[in-house]
């Protein structure tokens, strides 16, 4: 079950696609057009109890042409890049930029901020790897995971593992392209039986397959994590510290960049409005975007502006140092973008780090949190409310596993009651952080 | 065969497979591909949907983006191992390419050969229309800027207003080996309107929107925007006065209406087969039983005309219909598609549903409600000496198998002493699904559905879903607020 996947050749069609768009836009009587299209292939597969549950293979691609008359807009997307689609995209692109109104910040971002140096990243690195191969290493992932004593139940192993190409052009001239890929691997298991049952899962996931953790340490983590959650009670309602374990934590960093984002800013949808310069965060704390980093998760040295990506700090020893912005959001502000353009990329964090004992210790009597559940963040005000797992800690070490509790506050005194970062980085994602000590938030549980 | 009668499957025929030279034979031949050794069931399945966007920001529409999808998904089954593929072409060759690559998941068998086609002809549950077509450009436009001028005249507070209009002309085809051929029109439409009010250098933000399997001309007809527009407007200063919400254990009422996403998560995930054929849901091997108070009455029905939930097939081809899930406080029933129905030795339940073709089938849910019992509401709210009115909600979510499941409240009051009195800020209500069940104490006799706004999420495919309660006590909840 395989389908051959050349990316080197699918990069030139994507280009071919995209010159071919932005040069009919420009024959329809657009005044500016931009086109991004990208072609993704892979295969998942699933094992569960020893069997194999599924095996896809799947092969998405897309186009977009946004195309600008004056200062209106007009935007149209499709699955089918062949002429006859793509010209009808453009058309009707154009036709809808008859119906939209002026909006004097409208248009491509400035021609002299394209990117002009496009370096190879890094991000790419294919793994022809056979079905059976992948089957293979699934079943020894969830394998390692049921050998642990007191797993009672499998939701199954997966592997997935996939490449594609992504390409960005505009009518500057600017054409950008690249290539990259994502494998992944996890596993979720069940302990206890009845209303006792627990479940929790763990994951690896990689730009570079050398990279992947070891299938059994994957099933090992998850059978770890899932036994380590039976008997859990609900903690006392009361104010006290909350440890955000570092998959959460790195949430937290979403929450902030979600809060300095140019759309909420514009549409006065964040409670960090009009308060760059201020103090966010503790002044030992800083926040940095690495977006060219080689090999990172979210590397690329243009954004989806055709923006050269440049290192930036929103967070320079407290103060909040940039918003992240477009070149649309920076004209709405009137501001620069930050080349930000689709989101922010590789952020790290510069703190005194602190081993997970030690922030234990610190912490004295409070929760650990390992799971979050609902979307209770108002990005509007700050208030924070969400349903929390974890373990209660008393005298500085975990006690017991707690569950069915909330833990609430306000990201804005969250942020400034940060009292540690550990040095358990999670580098599994586009964040990079240890677990997060925030001093004083609401749990209510009995 | 009364097939070449149903305008549905014509409709299919004309805009899925013509363009591509295909025709109903085709199909067989699809199918033969996808057979292959050892394989036991397949199904073709074909779509395409035009997607249109119309928003509105500072009073002016200055966006608009259409999207032109469609493809074939080729499935397998054998035994439990399912094999999937799909393509963004409609042609011989690309169901040539998917149904062998589907075909691989078995390698050694029986070749079973499909079942000649005993089409049915399913009750439609809404009009075969294109919902896009029903408005001019000009109307949609004017629809908008309704939606603006009536917020922003609602109150000197309101600083920001944003509204989309939106809509999806989904036309499907379901083939499969087990002789099924069933066609969908589908249309879908919204409109939603958000607000940021400002006072005394507070900010809050208030939404409404709705919408359901119908064309846009009956959104204008029923006057959304300036319903919707005041609903924001009118939620958004609520939220202006509102106070930090109690933390800990207490009785909550919850309005009726969307706040059934309570059902949602608490009753309904857990009701899902694939969950409960793998033994991994609270719920699982708990039919016959106690699992909620006496008199509550939980359905999953497909059925209902032009709701945003509804289908008049699932994406297997099944006909939908009203699933008792717990009748009378008993357990009753799972939601099925045809692999884990046939795996537990039951029928599907017409639940299976997809994002589209490009992912595969699971069991869903379709539009789930608590049915009306015999309290007054008021009587409800007077009931409780102190706790928590919840009529609006964010979202939610469940961890299936400890039970264990959340909804975060985005409009909710404190009740002293028997009356609803200051409004509290948005809180994340906690609980588990089996236990809170059998917690509710009082149900209301004014059973209302949301205005059709859901998205259910489940292993990353989203689908449009419908929820529906009438006002209910629950004794006992965790509210997440910050005062203790």
């Amino acid at each position: 079950m395989s389908q051959a996947f050349d990316a080197v050749e699918q990069q030139a069609r994507l280009e071919a696609r995209v010159a071919q768009a932005l040069e009919w836009a420009k024959q329809l009587g657009a005044d500016a057009c931009e086109v991004g299209a990208s072609v993704d292939q892979g295969i998942g597969v699933s094992v569960r109890l020893g069997d194999v549950e599924s095996v896809e293979l799947s092969r998405d691609q897309g186009i977009a042409v946004t195309v600008y008359v004056g200062q209106r807009k007009g935007s149209v997307s499709t699955s089918d890049d062949s002429d006859e689609s793509l010209r009808a995209a453009v058309e009707k692109a154009v036709a809808i930029a008859g119906y939209t109104g002026e909006d004097p910040a409208s248009g491509l971002a400035d021609a002299a901020l394209m990117a002009t140096d496009l370096p190879d990243l890094g991000v790419h690195h294919p793994w022809p790897l056979s079905t059976d191969d992948a089957i293979e290493l699934a079943l020894a992932c969830e394998a390692a995971g049921r050998n642990v004593e007191g797993i009672t139940n499998s939701d199954g192993a997966s592997l997935s593992s996939g490449e594609g190409v992504r390409v960005y052009g505009n009518s500057h001239g600017f054409l950008g392209s690249q290539r990259g890929s994502r494998h992944s691997l996890s596993c979720m298991l069940i302990a206890g039986h009845g209303a006792e049952m627990q479940r929790d899962y763990d994951y690896t996931s990689v730009r570079d397959p050398a990279a992947m953790l070891a299938p059994e340490t994957v099933g090992r983590n998850a059978a770890d994590k899932t036994l380590a959650r039976l008997g859990a009670s609900s903690p006392a309602t009361g104010r006290m510290p909350v440890l955000f374990a570092p998959e959460l934590a790195s949430g937290l960093v979403g929450n902030f960049l979600n809060a300095i984002a140019g759309g909420a800013l514009y549409r006065e949808a964040s409670f960090l409005c009009d308060r760059l310069g201020e103090s966010v965060f503790p002044e030992w704390f800083t926040l940095r975007e690495k977006p060219r980093e080689y090999g990172a998760m979210a590397s690329t040295a243009f954004d989806n502006d055709g923006v050269a990506t440049r290192d930036n700090v929103f967070i320079d020893r407290g103060r909040l140092a940039s918003y992240m912005l477009s070149a649309y959001s920076a004209r709405r502000l009137g501001m620069s973008t930050t080349g930000n353009a689709g989101g922010a990329r590789n952020l790290r964090i510069e703190a005194p780090l602190m081993s997970r004992e030690a922030l234990l210790a610190r912490m004295e009597r409070g929760v650990l949190v390992t799971e979050l559940m609902g979307q209770g963040v108002n990005g509007v005000t700050g208030d924070y409310s969400r349903g929390a797992a974890g373990f209660w800690v008393e005298n500085g070490k975990i006690q017991h596993p707690v569950e069915e509790f909330t833990i609430a506050g306000n990201l804005r005194d969250m942020f400034a009651n940060l009292e540690g970062v550990g040095s358990d980085t999670d580098t599994r994602g586009s964040v990079h952080t240890g677990s997060w000590l925030i001093g004083d938030m609401m749990v209510a549980g009995e | 065969m009364n097939a070449l009668n149903d305008s549905a499957l014509n409709q299919a025929t004309s805009l899925l497979l013509a363009p591509g030279g295909l025709d109903l034979s085709a199909l067989d031949t699809g199918l033969g591909h996808a057979m292959g050794p050892g394989v036991d069931y397949a199904d073709l399945y074909f779509q395409r949907t035009w997607q249109e966007s119309w928003i509105l920001e500072d009073g002016e529409v200055k966006d608009a983006g259409y999207n032109i999808d469609g493809g074939v998904g080729v499935r397998t089954l054998a035994g439990e191992k399912t094999g999937f593929a799909y393509s963004n072409q409609i042609s011989a060759d690309a169901l040539a390419d998917t149904g062998r690559i589907a075909a691989g998941i078995a390698r050694s068998g029986q070749r079973v050969s499909p079942q000649a086609v005993h089409a049915a002809m399913p009750t439609r549950r809404y009009a075969d229309v294109d919902p896009l077509a029903g408005l001019s450009a000009a109307d949609k436009i004017a629809m908008l800027k309704t939606a603006d001028r009536v917020a922003r005249a609602a109150d000197p507070c309101v600083s920001q207003v944003s509204a989309s209009l939106s809509g999806e002309y989904e036309v499907v085809l379901v083939r499969a080996s087990d002789g099924t051929l069933a066609a969908d029109i589908r249309p879908l439409v919204r409109f939603n309107v958000s607000v940021i009010a400002v006072r005394d250098g507070r900010r809050e933000r208030g939404s409404a929107g709705g919408g359901g399997r119908y064309s846009m001309a009956r959104l204008r007809d029923d006057n959304v925007a300036e319903r919707f527009a005041k609903e924001a407007v009118r939620q958004a200063l609520v939220n202006l006065e509102a106070v930090d919400a109690p933390a800990g254990q207490m009785p909550v009422v919850l309005g009726n209406g969307w706040p059934g996403i309570l059902l949602h998560e608490a009753v309904g995930h857990g009701l899902e087969g694939d969950f409960n054929r793998k033994g991994s849901s609270a719920f699982a091997g708990r039919i016959g039983e106690r699992v909620a108070s006496p008199g509550v009455t939980v359905v999953d029905d497909g059925t209902l005309a032009d709701r945003r939930g509804s289908l008049s097939i699932d994406d297997e081809g099944t006909p939908t219909q009203c699933n008792t899930l717990i009748e009378d406080g008993i357990l009753k029933g799972y939601m099925q598609d045809k692999l884990n129905a046939r795996l537990m030795g039951m029928a599907p339940t017409g639940n299976a549903r997809r994002e589209s073709y490009a992912h595969a089938t699971m069991p869903r849910m379709t539009n789930t409600c608590m049915l009306a019992g015999q309290d007054d509401p008021d009587d409800i709210v007077k009931s409780v000496k102190r706790g928590i009115y919840a009529v609006s909600f964010g979202g939610g979510q469940v961890d299936i198998t400890s039970g264990r499941f959340v909804f975060s409240a985005s409009e909710a009051y404190l009740i002293e002493d028997g009356k609803v009195t200051t409004p509290v800020k948005g809180a994340t209500l906690i609980g588990n699904g089996p236990e809170v069940m059998q917690r509710v104490s009082m149900i209301g006799h004014d059973l209302e559905l949301d205005t059709g706004i859901g998205v259910c999420g489940k292993e990353g495919q989203g689908v449009p879903v419908g929820v529906g309660q009438p006002t209910l006590k629950i004794d006992e909840l965790t509210v997440g607020g910050t005062q203790s």
